[in-house]
Order: structure tokens, then C-alpha cells, then sequence
């Protein structure tokens, strides 16, 4: 089973992340699933009508204004990374979180990896489901990289100058 | 200067630490090139032609004698005894070996020096007037606001990986010396009619393949709003910057793609939900950067101009030397001084080891233990009292830093080209040096007066060739390396980027085709015109018409 980290933490995974392409007519009533934002938007009453827990997903060149007024429907947002360079996500956590006062999991998908987490959970991810390749235990490590950090993000809503001793 | 306190130090050195690991991984195989290479950026160490290259920051151009010792004892353990100062007001060396820059920047951090984010698709540098603080035009000191943004800037976890590399500049004086109209932001300090302390605030400018002036989005944005305006700023591009490809990825093509009118109601619309958030600016924090800031132990003293003059009458070459190398200062009875690092025949901005000590010692003896870099690739001591200037020059000169010709034709900005940079299409140095040579009577170049030339060795425009009054670029033509020329750039108030002249020349024709141009100026020029007026006045066809001229 694959694992993910959860606030700081080595856990098994329970969602299924559905892929771009997904058919509606195959879902599982009862499984946890991540759905991708197209579905979602096509059959948004159906999936809700659903026993099982939802997420969405969104694609790097989503936008989370699209559902900025639905997030009450999913415990779990996850935004996909084509690649660890491509940061637009990282403003999506953080609008996510301080604009639209998502309380959910923010989960980062696709080409997460173990030196971008430190920014990551700054901007207001709290789960990562790493790349395969990546060593999830010593991945642990980058959370506690930096003991200071001097602008406020999601984690740290004061500006180290509002913090200054 | 600023000095760190315990939360800056320990941020620098944390950094220091995560650095050291993730070479350790790269180099045990566990961290791949491609996830190597982007940290390795952000951390300024580029893999070019012959060796890694590492760019130190050097905020604001701004060091004391302390760690201008560092850097040369940097240069000499680690390197091959040299050091460059960048057009950004950065340092480079050219020849540190991987396995040795985690211990170079253990070292740096020692001195409150670092790498960090001085390459790579992030915020880069912030850069400012190499006379900032002692300027006589001086409205505003920009070197806190600098400063501030420094630390914002600082692994800003949102904006660490950009479309594109992001480059701040900020002027505070009448004439803009930070070049602020080709940054990705540039901030002008002002102060409104009623006396408050804002920002005039420029985006999308940049230089490279398609250098573009920036627009005014903002005529006065209230200091208390820097961070959160930056912030908006920053976002709006993160998130519609273009990605898919990295040539048109900066923020100037999403700029001028959405308008400056609808990228500016864009960054308004975001600012909106940040304005007077926790990151508004206070009154306590500008006071304390700005303490670090006040001016130093200045003595009350008079301009010394009978003396100086005087002096000059006895000694042409100090006068020739003063009327260039010399900044008129704030202080009676003080200047500011530029050491040139242009003497003919060294890669512009070059300095040894020993001359960096030279600098550190000449700092702590004349200017209060500090210097500075400027884009010009040149390096000022800028507190120095007029009463000391005969006996400083002296030493600059046994040192060879009393080169007079700042500004003048010889006093070329140029990036290191085909000898170092495996991007170029052609070498820039041996252009640079071929020009000197031929320019080498000085009399005729104080007579030509100032004139920006500016040297890139490809479209990249490290080197900043298009806003050269005269700008030559290499360029590739069937396997050879040729030079495109162009004229009538300005990196000032009212930027304006040079128009290319037409065909591209050999490399053995440079120096004559510059002596022409020169020579049409020359013809041309009313009495004190400068070189980039007589060009805006009459254009670029009679400067043509001489260069292509057949056996001319
Ligand atoms: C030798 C290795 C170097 C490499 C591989 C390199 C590469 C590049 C590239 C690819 C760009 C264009 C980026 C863009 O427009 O988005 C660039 C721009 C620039 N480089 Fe370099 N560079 C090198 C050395 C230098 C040096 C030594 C300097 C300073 C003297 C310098 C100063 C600059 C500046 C100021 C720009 C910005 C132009 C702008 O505003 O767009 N570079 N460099
Ligand atoms: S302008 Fe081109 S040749 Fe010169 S340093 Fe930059 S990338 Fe290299």
C-alpha cells in the first residue's frame, strides 16, 4: 500500500485518486475517491449523492476559483505538480487556505519531492503523496529544514518583523 | 550596513546546513541532475563552460571591509585567485570545485554572506544605485526599502519557483542609477506633495531575447504596501506567467500579453484581499532596518576645491583622474570614489585576491570599513574625505585601480562570452580589449566624454548590450562568430533600447567600426552634446551610412 505523509506523518494511503479520464459510470459507491475537476464539474450532484468520502484534483492550469464556492463538498483538494518546477500550486494552497478558509486536506500530487516540501507546507499543504522514486522517511527531515522564516505564508500568518524579539 | 541579528544568521545558516546535504545526495547518486539542478540555481552555482560557476549575493551591491576579506580569501583557497563583480552588483568565481561550495558557503555565512537565490526562477538580488545613501540627488534612501525586500524575498515559499527568473531594482535619487526600467519590478521612491514616502512601480521590464522598458502600473503606492503590493504582484505572475515555454516566460511577455492596464487591474484586484493584512509595513520595522542605515561618524568638515584644485593644476593626471573617478557627495569636505576595474587588457570587473585585500584595507583606512559594487562592474569607496584624495589616488594607482575612465568609452560593461559561457555565440572579451586599444589616447576619450558600451556575448544580454549607447551582440553567422551593433540604448530615466545598426561585422573589424561611429559623433556633435543626444538627434542614418560605406 502506497503511503503519504499527513501533517508531518508516514500513513497509509486510503484515497484512490482517479485519473484525467475517468468515466463516471465505473465509480465505487463507497471508496474514498479524488476525482478530477472535469467530473467533478459535469456530475458534481451525483458525486455528492455518493456513501463514500470525496476530493477533487486539480490540474496544474486549473483554477481554484473554479470551485472556490463548493469546497464544503470534498475533504480532500489535491493539486497535481507536472513538475516540481512548475510552482503555480503553491499559490493555490495558499489562496486555498487564506482566502477561501479551506479547513480540508490540501494534498500535493505528482512530482512532489522531499526539497520542495519545506515551501509546500508553508503555503498551506498539509499531505503529500510523494513521487515513487522518493525516500518517504528521510523526506521527513525537510520539514524541520529551517528554524526561521521571514514572510508570512499559510504556517506563519506574521511577517518575521511583526515576530522580532 | 545591515547587520543580522540571530533570526537572519540562523536562517543563513540553516541554509547552509540544507545545501550540504543535498550536494552530499547528489553526489552519493540519491539526488538526480535534474532535481539537483534547480537547487543548485537557487543556491547561484551554474555548470558553464569549464567549471561550475558560483554567484554570491551581494545585497544591494553593499559590503563591509570584513567580507571583501572573505571574498579574497575565497578567490585564493578556492579558486584561481579572482573574483568577478556581476552586472547585478553580485560577486562570481569562476572555478570552485562542487564538492567545495558547500565549505565556501559555510564559510561566506560567517561573515552574514551567502548564494542564496542569486540564479534560478525565483527573486533574485535587489539591486540599487551604487550611491545610494551619499548621493547628492538623493530623495530617498533606498537601501532599507532594499533591505526589506531582501528578507521578503528571502525563500519566499510561494514564489520559489517562477516561470522565470524575477529581478527587483529600486532608485531613490533624481537620476535613476539602478537601471529600475529594465527590472521585472522597478520601485521609485518618491515623496508626494505632502511629503509622504511612496513608490512609483514599474513592471515587465527586462533585457534579454526581447528586452522591453517597463510600464508604470502605479504612480505612488504608500510605503506602508510595499510588501503586500510585491505580493500581489508575484502572484498574479505565478499563476499566469507563461510556463510552456521558457523564452517567453517572463513577466514582461505576460505584461505586455494582458496590457499593463489589465495586468495592473489584475494586481489590484489580488492586493485588494492583502492591503492592511499583517504584512503592511510599520513605522517600527522601517525604523529598524533604517538604524542601520544613519550615515557614519562623518566629521563637520569644508569642501576642500581651492586644495583640490590646486592639486590639479600640479598633477593633470590626478585631475583627469578626479574629473572621472570621483561622485559629488552629500557631506562637505567629502566624495565618493569609484575604483575602475576596466584597466585595458582585464576581463572587465575582474579583481585578484590581492586586490581584494588592497580594497578591504583601503576601505577601513578611507571610507568607514565599507564598499560598494555597482552594475557597471566597478567598485566605490564611498565616504572618502577630499582632504585624502591626492594620497588615495596614489594608492589606487600602485594598485591599478585609478583607471580614468568612468563612463568614458573604455569603461565597457561586458559579460564573460565564448571564453567562459557555454551559451555564447561569441567571445566578448577580446572585443572589449580590441576597443581599448584602439581608444587608448585619453585625451581624445575624455573628448568623446560619456558613452555606455556595453558587451553581451549572446542574446541572454548578460552583458546588457541593448541598453548600450553602443551595443554589440554576438551572434553566430554560418559557424563564425560576428557582432551585431547597435545604437542609442539608455539604461537611465527614460530607458530606451538601442536600434540595431545592420549586418553583423568580424570580429577583426570591431574597432574600426566603433572608431567610425565614434567619428560620425565626433562630426556631428553640437558643442557638450553627449554621444547619446547627438544620436537621438539625428538618428541612426548618417552613423550607417559611414560603417557600411564600401572601402571605407
Ligand atoms: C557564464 C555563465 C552565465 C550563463 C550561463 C548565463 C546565462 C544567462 C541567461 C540564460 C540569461 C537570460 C535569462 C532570461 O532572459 O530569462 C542571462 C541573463 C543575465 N545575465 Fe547571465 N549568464 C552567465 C554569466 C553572467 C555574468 C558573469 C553576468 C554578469 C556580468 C551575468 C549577468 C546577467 C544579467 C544582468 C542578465 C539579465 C538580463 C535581463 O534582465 O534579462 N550573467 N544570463
Ligand atoms: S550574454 Fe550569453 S555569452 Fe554572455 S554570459 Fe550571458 S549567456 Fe553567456
Amino acid at each position: 500500500m502506497q503511503r503519504i505523509i499527513k501533517n508531518g506523518q508516514l500513513i497509509d494511503e486510503t484515497w484512490h485518486l482517479l485519473p484525467k479520464d475517468a468515466a463516471f459510470d465505473s465509480l465505487p459507491n463507497c471508496d474514498d475517491i479524488i476525482v478530477p475537476l472535469g467530473l467533478w464539474v459535469d456530475h458534481g450532484p451525483a458525486l455528492k449523492a455518493r456513501d463514500g468520502g470525496l476530493g477533487v484534483w486539480l490540474d496544474a492550469g486549473d483554477e481554484i476559483e473554479e470551485i472556490a464556492d463548493q469546497l464544503d463538498n470534498f475533504q480532500v483538494i489535491a493539486l497535481n505538480f507536472p513538475a516540481f518546477t512548475d510552482g503555480r500550486h503553491s499559490s493555490t494552497a495558499y489562496l486555498l487556505r487564506q482566502r477561501y478558509g479551506y479547513k480540508g486536506e490540501v494534498r500535493a500530487i505528482g512530482d512532489v519531492l522531499r526539497d520542495q516540501l519545506f515551501a509546500m507546507q508553508r503555503c498551506g499543504f498539509d499531505a503529500f503523496a510523494l513521487r515513487e522514486d522518493q525516500d518517504a522517511e528521510s523526506a521527513l527531515l525537510a520539514f524541520s529544514e529551517f528554524s526561521e522564516v521571514y514572510q508570512a505564508s499559510s504556517d506563519q500568518t506574521l511577517p518575521l518583523f511583526r515576530r522580532r524579539g | 550596513m545591515y547587520v543580522y541579528d540571530q533570526y537572519d544568521q540562523n536562517i543563513v545558516d540553516d541554509r547552509v546546513k540544507q545545501f550540504r546535504d543535498q550536494t552530499r545526495r547528489y553526489l552519493a547518486g540519491e539526488l538526480g541532475e535534474a532535481e539537483f539542478r534547480p537547487l543548485r540555481l537557487q543556491n547561484g552555482l551554474y555548470i558553464q563552460r569549464f567549471a561550475p560557476m558560483l554567484r554570491i549575493a551581494v545585497p544591494y551591491g553593499l559590503m563591509s571591509s570584513t567580507q571583501v576579506r572573505m571574498l579574497a580569501k575565497i578567490a585564493r583557497d578556492y579558486d584561481k585567485g579572482y573574483a568577478h563583480i556581476s552586472t547585478r552588483q553580485n560577486v562570481q568565481f569562476n572555478w570552485p570545485d562542487l564538492e567545495n561550495v558547500p565549505q565556501i558557503l559555510a564559510e561566506l555565512a560567517t561573515v552574514q554572506m551567502h548564494a542564496i537565490q542569486t540564479s534560478g526562477n525565483c527573486i533574485r538580488n535587489t539591486t540599487t544605485d551604487q550611491f545610494a545613501g551619499v548621493a547628492k540627488d538623493e530623495v530617498v534612501d533606498p537601501r532599507p526599502w532594499c533591505e526589506i525586500i531582501r528578507q521578503w524575498s528571502t525563500f519566499h515559499p510561494e514564489f520559489s519557483h517562477l516561470p522565470r527568473k524575477f529581478k527587483i531594482a529600486v532608485n531613490g535619487a533624481v537620476s535613476d542609477r539602478a537601471a529600475i526600467e529594465v527590472h521585472d519590478i522597478g520601485l521609485e521612491a518618491v515623496k508626494n506633495a505632502a511629503g509622504e514616502l511612496g513608490f512609483r512601480v514599474s513592471v515587465g521590464g527586462g533585457l534579454g531575447r526581447t528586452p522591453v522598458v517597463g510600464s508604470f502600473i502605479n504612480e505612488f503606492l504608500p510605503w506602508q504596501h510595499l510588501i503586500t503590493y510585491l505580493d500581489a504582484i508575484l502572484r498574479v505572475y505565478n499563476r499566469y506567467g507563461r510556463r510552456d515555454n521558457k523564452y517567453k516566460a517572463r513577466i514582461k511577455i505576460l505584461v505586455k500579453a494582458l496590457t499593463p492596464e489589465v495586468f495592473s487591474e489584475r494586481v489590484n484586484a489580488e492586493w485588494a484581499h492583502l492591503k492592511d493584512g499583517p504584512s503592511t509595513l510599520t513605522e517600527a520595522e522601517i525604523q529598524r532596518v533604517a538604524a542601520h542605515f544613519t550615515d557614519p561618524a562623518y566629521r563637520e568638515l569644508n569642501d576642500f576645491s581651492g586644495e583640490l584644485a590646486e592639486l590639479d593644476a600640479q598633477h593633470p593626471g590626478f585631475a583627469r583622474w578626479r574629473q572621472r573617478n570621483t561622485f559629488a557627495h552629500k557631506k562637505p569636505g567629502y566624495v565618493a570614489v569609484t575604483l575602475s576595474l576596466k584597466p585595458t587588457g582585464v576581463a572587465p570587473g575582474d579583481v585578484t585576491d590581492k586586490q581584494l585585500d588592497v580594497i578591504a584595507d583601503l576601505a577601513d583606512r578611507y571610507s568607514f570599513k565599507e564598499v560598494r559594487n555597482s552594475h557597471n562592474q566597478n567598485i566605490i569607496l564611498a565616504d572618502v574625505e577630499q582632504s585624502r584624495l591626492f594620497e588615495l589616488w596614489g594608492e589606487l594607482r600602485d594598485n591599478g585601480f585609478a583607471t580614468p575612465n568612468i563612463g568614458l568609452l573604455t569603461d565597457i560593461i561586458c559579460c564573460p562570452g565564448g571564453d567562459f559561457c557555454s551559451l555564447a555565440n561569441a567571445k566578448s572579451l577580446p572585443i572589449a580589449e580590441a576597443i581599448q586599444r584602439r581608444f587608448d589616447d585619453l585625451d581624445y576619450l575624455f573628448d568623446i566624454g560619456n558613452l555606455d558600451l556595453n558587451i553581451s556575448g549572446c542574446m541572454n544580454a548578460c552583458g546588457h548590450h541593448h541598453v548600450g549607447h553602443i551595443g554589440i551582440l554576438g551572434v553566430d553567422k554560418k559557424g563564425q562568430e560576428f557582432y551585431q551593433v547597435s545604437l542609442g540604448g539608455s539604461a537611465g530615466r527614460d530607458a530606451s533600447l538601442a536600434q540595431i545598426l545592420g549586418p553583423s561585422f568580424a570580429q577583426e573589424d570591431m574597432a574600426d567600426v566603433i572608431e567610425k561611429i565614434i567619428n560620425v559623433y565626433v562630426e556631428q556633435r553640437n558643442e557638450e552634446e553627449s554621444f547619446l543626444d547627438t544620436y537621438r538627434r539625428i538618428g541612426v542614418d548618417l552613423f550607417k551610412e559611414r560603417v557600411y560605406a564600401a572601402n571605407n
